[in-house]
This record gives structure tokens, sequence and C-alpha cells, in this order.
């Protein structure tokens, strides 16, 4: 086991930041922490990364414990905050060297675990990092964090604010580390990129609406989903809200994702009814629930 | 102490590549010593004055020429009526107006007494007051000169002598003092706005998850200040003594001492604020308000402390500013050695230490 | 529905130096459409919009903004446009009715529209129980649908929304996009830019610039179709990476 986290809670004031988390995480995983912000990602992984003190519960990290060997933690893990937390006002060669040497070790003796990331950047390296474009910026900080090539590494929302091609070429990065016994645990407010780990834990207002892989998740959906259209999508939405079998209506893209209450849904019915209400273009096909509407159903229960 | 020094040479990179920061660090003392050397001063010269002379005899006349000729005063004006004093004052330029009373001479002779008024313009009380005391003593030395001819019996002659700075030149005063300041600034106030620095673009995070052990961070932190302000304070010195020939009467090595000590204990202090500061902003608040303020107010640089309500004085007692001025004033001005200062450098030591020890308690291994 | 252009963009560059930041780029806006923005970071969205706002002028080109040139008119443009973004919205420090006072007395409004505004806004997002609390204290996702809110307080007629929606909850999101199709149901333009792939698929017309040009430009579904994906992230990257 990688981390283990046991009954975790932590308040702010009289803000529940997390009540009574558990999960396991095994070696070589790459698993990811689903959900948006102020869910209370941020504090779960300081309280894994030896920065906060929970206020119940206990977790280990790489077998260690996080209150009594958190110097142990500090000397296995390469964490990424969420904000970009690297020196501005040094170059690229500065800011991976000064950390590598904190660390104690050199760019050179861990050059292969960074390597693809780092040629990358490196027609840049005497740039100062505050000159950097987001998604350089976080390809620099990710090798910041390998430099010590840790046994767990803690990202803390790396896509946030990244363009999509950034963000696809970063989750190829985390593939590749993956596959080099590298145990990721990463966490992100995007629902499409839950897709792209091992296991996923949808967390929500300080607590775990769900843990499994990508597709058993999707498979729990409980209920038929279709996806329907129409011309005027203002007007869809609030007349399948005014439906009185509607269970629950979500846009989604250009089509409505709808649910119905009872168990013998006819599509010809609904459709019947939208024409009525004098929607034109009208389409109701059967779909496959996706990530984001297994949250919204987990959420709203 | 490879890891120690690749932490230091990081700082140095953030100190060298940040303007503001070289500004204040050796534009500021440069200015400031120059500001208060040849600025502000507590000295008197060419004051313009004028004079109401109702007798016109030989004493008055003596008098007025014997303050004429002094480099303190000159003689602007020759008032005829005691109704133009005001509108005198009223032009702003002069600053003191002599009124010697009728037939002054034969007062003085028959009578053994008679008045001359000293009125000066106290909109600006420090200056008054050393007029007055200026007048004061050219007319004693006048009245004592005349009265060595005729012999009285029990005559107490007070002789005044200046020591330790002679021509009571006000630079050598602020010297020490702006010395206080710079260094109290560039150690406490910049150390505390660094560690601030890394607080807020969250590296702060990054650095306590890492082997580095947290205090050596702070250390780390540390050393170029210390290396800097011993920069300053040479440059603070070497100024003082080529442009404004300050005195340094002991040695250099002890004054070099002391203002390690006293660098070392502003840094204590700056280690302090910053485990309460978590953004650049608040650190230098705290650091103005609460260092600087103090040091200028309260240490004896500007206002003399015997002259403060006890209160006030007893307060100055835990300010590190004011036992540093002490020493700084004796080493330079008496020339004394430790044997005279090692109380002060005992409180500092102690304070030292206190807040070493303080600041090692509160810094945080954690976020919180 | 008449289909008049609200947004009529021809040729529009912005230089600075010799960098091309937007590159004569050509588009219209109609009235009450959805108008996706999108593009890679350092694309030149910003730049575009900041032109369109009239807060920067263009290097070259023509355009105009609720019939107003954005070279001469330009003040006119910012009295007609609402503006949102994620980085600055609302004031923590002020109560929610604070907020809305201040934007309505910012864009003119008088001392009885105000009063009439925000009772109605507080009434449609159930912000009662709120209404007095600072603002700073509110979840992320009410903040979000208040600024919305507000910078529709003085009936602008098009809304540019500068990365709307990134870090709330899926739930929350919909309630916003539910907000934006209502807005764009009675006849206020919509201009979002963002470069969240999601976000576009809700928009009536997106386009996709890059590297100062717009590349592409048609209904998620046609741009889908065209690039044979099933998402427009897939579009995105294609587009991108040549």
């Amino acid at each position: 086991m990688s981390i283990s986290v046991q009954h975790i809670s932590k308040s702010y004031k009289d803000v529940k930041a997390l009540n009574n988390i558990s999960f396991e995480v095994n070696e070589g995983e790459l698993f990811g922490l689903i959900g948006p912000d102020g869910a209370g990602k941020t504090t779960l992984f300081r309280i894994l990364t030896t920065l906060l003190i929970a206020e119940k519960g206990s977790a280990t990290v790489a077998g260690f414990d996080v209150l009594d060997d958190y110097k142990s933690i500090r000397n296995h893990v390469g964490y990424m905050p969420g904000r970009f937390s690297l020196y501005q006002d040094l170059t690229v060669e500065e800011n991976l060297n000064f950390f590598a040497t904190i660390f104690g070790t050199t760019v050179e003796e861990n050059y292969d675990l960074i390597k693809d990331i780092y040629v990358q950047i490196e027609p840049f390296k005497k740039r100062r990092a505050g000159k950097l474009s987001g998604g350089m910026k976080q390809k620099l900080a990710l090798c910041c964090a390998l430099i010590h090539k840790p046994k767990v590494l803690f990202l803390d929302e790396p896509t946030t604010g990244v363009d999509p091609v950034s963000r696809k070429e970063f989750w190829e990065m985390l593939k590749r580390l993956q596959q080099k016994g590298i145990t990721i645990l990463v966490s992100t407010p995007y629902m499409d990129e839950a897709a792209l780990c091992d296991r996923i834990a949808l967390i929500q207002g300080g607590e775990i609406l769900q843990i499994d892989t990508p597709p058993e998740i999707v498979k729990h959906y409980p209920k038929k989903l279709y996806n329907v259209g129409a011309d005027n999508m203002y007007k869809l939405i609030e007349t399948l809200k005014g439906y009185e079998h509607q269970y629950s209506v979500y846009p989604f893209g250009e089509f409505v994702h709808y649910t119905d209450n009872r168990s013998d849904f006819n599509s010809k019915e609904l459709k019947l009814y939208l024409e009525t209400m004098n929607l034109s273009n009208i389409s109701i096909e059967i779909t496959k629930p996706t990530i984001e509407d297994t949250f919204m159903e987990l959420a709203r229960l | 102490m490879k890891r120690f020094i690749g932490f230091i040479k990081k700082e140095f990179y953030h100190i060298f590549r940040d303007r503001r920061s070289l500004f204040i660090l050796f534009g500021m003392p440069i200015a400031q010593i120059l500001l208060f050397g040849f600025a502000i001063t507590n000295e008197i010269n060419n004051v313009d004055i004028a004079i109401l002379d109702n007798s016109k005899d030989a004493t008055t006349q003596e008098i007025i020429n014997r303050i004429s000729s002094s480099k303190y005063f000159s003689v602007q004006q020759y008032l005829e009526r005691g109704a133009d004093i005001e509108s005198a004052f009223k032009k702003g330029k002069i600053k003191a107006v002599l009124n010697f009373e009728k037939d002054f001479s034969q007062k003085l002779i028959k009578e053994g007494s008679a008045t001359v008024q000293i009125i000066t313009d106290a909109t600006d009380p420090n200056t008054a007051n050393t007029i007055s005391n200026y007048t004061s003593a050219i007319l004693q030395k006048y009245q004592q000169e005349l009265n060595k001819s005729i012999t009285v019996a029990y005559q107490i002659v007070p002789q005044t002598r200046m020591v330790y700075n002679p021509e009571l030149k006000s630079v050598f005063m602020f010297v020490p003092g702006v010395m206080t300041i710079i260094l109290m600034l560039v150690s406490a106030m910049m150390t505390s706005i660094s560690i601030a620095k890394e607080k807020e673009l969250g590296t702060m995070e990054i650095l306590l998850v890492s082997p580095l052990k947290p205090f050596l961070v702070i250390i780390g932190k540390v050393v170029p200040y210390i290396f800097l302000s011993v920069v300053n304070a040479v440059i603070i010195i070497v100024l003082s003594i080529s442009i404004f020939k300050m005195p340094v009467q002991g040695s250099l090595f002890l004054l070099g001492a002391e203002s390690v000590l006293f660098i070392i204990t502003s840094l204590a202090l700056g280690i302090l604020i910053s485990t309460v500061a978590a953004t650049q902003q608040t650190a230098m608040m705290i650091s103005l308000m609460g260092l600087m303020l103090p040091v200028i107010l309260l240490s004896g640089f500007i206002f003399p402390i015997s002259s403060m309500p006890v209160p006030l004085q007893l307060i100055s007692n835990i300010i590190p500013a004011k036992w540093f001025i002490i020493i700084l004033k004796a080493i330079m001005l008496k020339g004394v050695g430790i044997t005279y200062i090692w109380k002060e450098t005992l409180i500092l030591l102690g304070m030292t230490i206190f807040f070493i020890g303080v600041s090692t308690k509160k810094y945080k291994i954690r976020l919180e | 529905m008449k289909q008049e252009n609200v947004i009529e963009v021809e040729g529009l560059s912005k230089k600075f130096g010799d960098f091309k930041a937007v590159d004569a780029i050509t588009f219209e806006v109609k009235r009450g459409e959805i108008f996706g923005f999108l593009g890679a970071n350092g694309a030149g969205k910003t730049t575009a919009m900041k032109m369109l706002i009239g807060i920067s002028t263009p290097t070259s080109g023509k355009a105009s903004v609720a019939d107003f040139d954005v070279y001469t008119h330009a003040e006119d443009i910012k009295k007609n446009i609402g503006y949102m973004s994620q980085k600055f919205a609302l004031y923590d420090d002020l109560s929610v009715k604070e907020n809305i006072t201040f934007f309505g007395g910012i864009y003119g409004l008088s001392r009885a529209q105000i009063k009439d505004k925000t009772a109605q806004l507080i009434e449609e997002l159930g912000l009662q129980e709120v209404a007095n609390q600072l603002v700073g204290s509110l979840p992320l996702g009410w903040k979000q649908k208040i600024s919305f809110s507000v910078a529709l307080l003085h009936d602008p007629k098009i809304v540019f929304l500068d990365e709307p929606t990134g870090g709330v909850d899926p739930i929350t999101r919909r309630q916003f996009w539910e907000m934006i199709y209502k807005t764009a149901n009675n006849g206020t333009t919509i201009f979002v830019t963002t470069h969240y792939m999601d976000e576009a698929e809700y928009c009536d017309r997106v386009s996709i610039m890059v590297n100062g040009k717009i590349e592409a430009l048609d209904t998620p579904e046609r741009l889908k179709k065209q690039f044979s994906v099933t998402n427009m992230n897939d579009v995105f990257l294609k587009l991108a990476r040549g």
C-alpha cells in the first residue's frame, strides 16, 4: 500500500473541510481525486504531505506515518501545489538545480526520469520561470517535483488553467511516470480527466461520494440516460423541467441529459409532450452516462 | 552543507535580481546619511536678527558689535520703535530681536543692572532655544569682562566645555542613529519580507515538503542579509568618516563586533515577524510600525530619553536600538573600550538570545 | 427574431512591436447568440476581447460592437456591454446588496432602479438569506451567479464572459449555463472566452484561435463533423497540433 488514509477529518473554524475520509492507493497506481473547488482536495494533499495535521484519523504515505515519520515522508515524496510555486525570478535551469540541491541530489543523477519532460523546456532553460507560458511552467514544476526520484508524487490540480493541448501532454507524461513505478495521487476539477486514472475518488463538500475504477463508476449509474435535443435550448430545458415524470434534467453540451422517474419510460410520449409545447427538431436517444453524470447523481443524494 | 550553500546562492539571485530591494539595500543608507548629515542640523549659523536700541550708548554699541561679529548672528535691521518688533517678525526673516532699555549704560553703572530683552521666534522651538542660549552666553561673557576691573567678592564663574563633540556637530549625533535604523531596516525588514515572499508564492510549501531542515531554511534566508548588513555598516562608517569627518575614537574591531551583534538581534526580530506575517505586505507593515517607529521615536536617536515621561523612558529600555546607539556613541565619540559598555552589550546579547528563542519556538514546520 | 449582427469584425489586428497578437480576424456575432471564443493560452483571445470591449485600440482592421465603432466610440461600447471575468468579479468585503448597489451606481442606474433590480435579482437567485452577508463568505458557485447577474444589471446588449465557470461543481455549473441560456433567449448576446472545451459544447457557434488567427468557426456540431471527432476537445487538439 502506497497511501493509506483512515477516517481523516479536518475543520477550519466552523467549516468542515474533510469529513471522515478513508481510501487506499496501491503502489504504482495513478489515483485521481475528482471534485470541484472547495471539495477538500487541497486540504487532503496538505495532510498527506505533512503540511497540515488532521484532527481525527491517521494516514501513511510510502509506509510512513504522516505524523510520527513526517521527516521520512518529506524525503520520499514529490509535491506540486495547486498554484505555480517556483521562483519566478530564477531561470528554468536555476530552479531545477536549486531543487536538486536541496534534495541532496543533482540534475544529472536523475536525468533519465525527467528527460522526457525536460527536453521540451530545455530550449528555454535560460529564461526566467515567470516568463514561461502556462504549459511550460507546469512542465518545469513537474520536473522540480521529480528531481529526487520520489516514490509518491502528489499533484494538486496540475492542469487547472492550462490549455487542452498542454493538458493532454501532461496526462501522457503522467502515464509514462507511472510505468516507472511512481505512485501518483492527482486531483482535478475536470471530470473528463477522471477517465485517464486507474481509480478515482469522487469528492465533494469534504466527503467521498464513491471510489472505483472509471468504468465501474459509470456502470453504477442507476438510471437510463437520454440525450434530448431540440432547436431552442432554453425552452427545451424549461419544458423538460416542467415535465411531471422528470427525475433529472442537465444541459450537456448541445443536448440535455434526461432521466425519467418511471421504469417503463417511453420516448415517444416525451417527444409528443415536447411537440405540444412547440419545440421543433426533437431528438431523443439513449446515451451512456459519463463520470460527470454519476457525480451529479451522487451529489444530489 | 551543499544543500545549504545552494540555498544561499538562490537567495543572492533573488536579491540581485530585484531592483527594489537592491535600492533599499544600498541606495537608502547613502541617501540617509547624506540627508541627515547635510540637511538636518541643530546648529545655528548666521541667524538674522534685529536690534531695537533705545539708548544708543557705548555699552549697547559694544554688545551689538560682539553679537554681530559672532558667526551665529547677522544683524539685519535696526528698529526704531517697540511697535516695529511685531511687524519685523511677521515678515518672517528675523528670528530674534534684542531690545535694549533706555539709558542702558547709565543704569548699569549707577544701579548696577540694566535690562536687555531677547525676543525669539518660537515657531521653531529648538532654534529659538539655541538662539537665546547663544545670546545669553555672549552677554555673560561681556559681563564677566566688565567685572574683571572691579573686584567683587564671591563670584562663581561657570566655564562650560563641550567634550566628545566640542563643536556641537549634529552629524555626530545622527550617524549612530542612522546606522542603527539602516541596520534594523535591512536586517529585520528585508529578512521578514523575503521569508513572507516564500509563503506568499507557495514556495514555502515545497521547501517544507523537502528534506531541507525547516530551521536551515530560515538560517539560509538570514545569512545573506548578515553579509549585506555588514557591507552596509562599513559603507556608513566610511561615508561618515570621509565626508563628515566623524571621529572613531575607539577600536574599530569593537565597533564591528558590536555591529554584528546588533545585526543578529535585528535578524532575529525579522524572523520573529515572519512567523506571524503571511504576506510581504504584512511583514513590511509590522516592520515599519513595530520596529522603525520605536527606533526613531524612543531610542534616543532624535528625542533625548532623559526628557521623556517616565513610562516612555521605561519602554525605551526594551528597544534594542537604544542600547546599540549608546554603544555606538560610546565607541565612536568617547573612544571607550568594552569595560565601559559591557552592560549594554550584555543587554543586547540577552535580547538577541530571547528573540532567537521565541522565533525558534514559534517557527512552524507545517503550514498552520 | 430578427437576425441582426451585434458584433462585426473585419481584418482586425493588434501588433505589439513585431509580434502579431491578433492577426486579421474576421467574424460576426448575431443578436441573442451564444458565441464561444476559444484558443490556447497566448493564442490572442484576451487581446482580441480587450479590443472589442473598448479598452485596447486595434492596430488595423474594422470592428463594431452594438453598432459602435471600436476606434471612435469606445465609451459608448462600454455603456452597452456587460463584463464578467473569473479573476475579478465582486468585492469580497462588501455584502451581496452592497455589491449590487455599487455596480448599479457605476453603470448610472438611478436609486429606484437599483432598488428594483436588487430585489428582483435576490428573488431570482434565491439569495434572501444571504443578501446581507459578505460576498467573500459565499461559495464560489454563488459568487459566479451573482457576478453574472451584476454584469446584466444595466440590460446590456452583449455580455462578455472571460472564463466564467472554472472550478465549480457540475450541478452549479449547469445552473450557470441555464442562466446563460435564459439571458440569450431574452435577446442578449453572450460572448464567452474559454479554454475549457466542454464549455464550448454549450455555445451556438464557436471560433477557435491559433497563433492570432481564427482557424475554425462554426457550430460545435458541424466542427465535430468536419474534423470527424466526437468532442470539442479533439477538435481543438487537431487544430492546435496542426
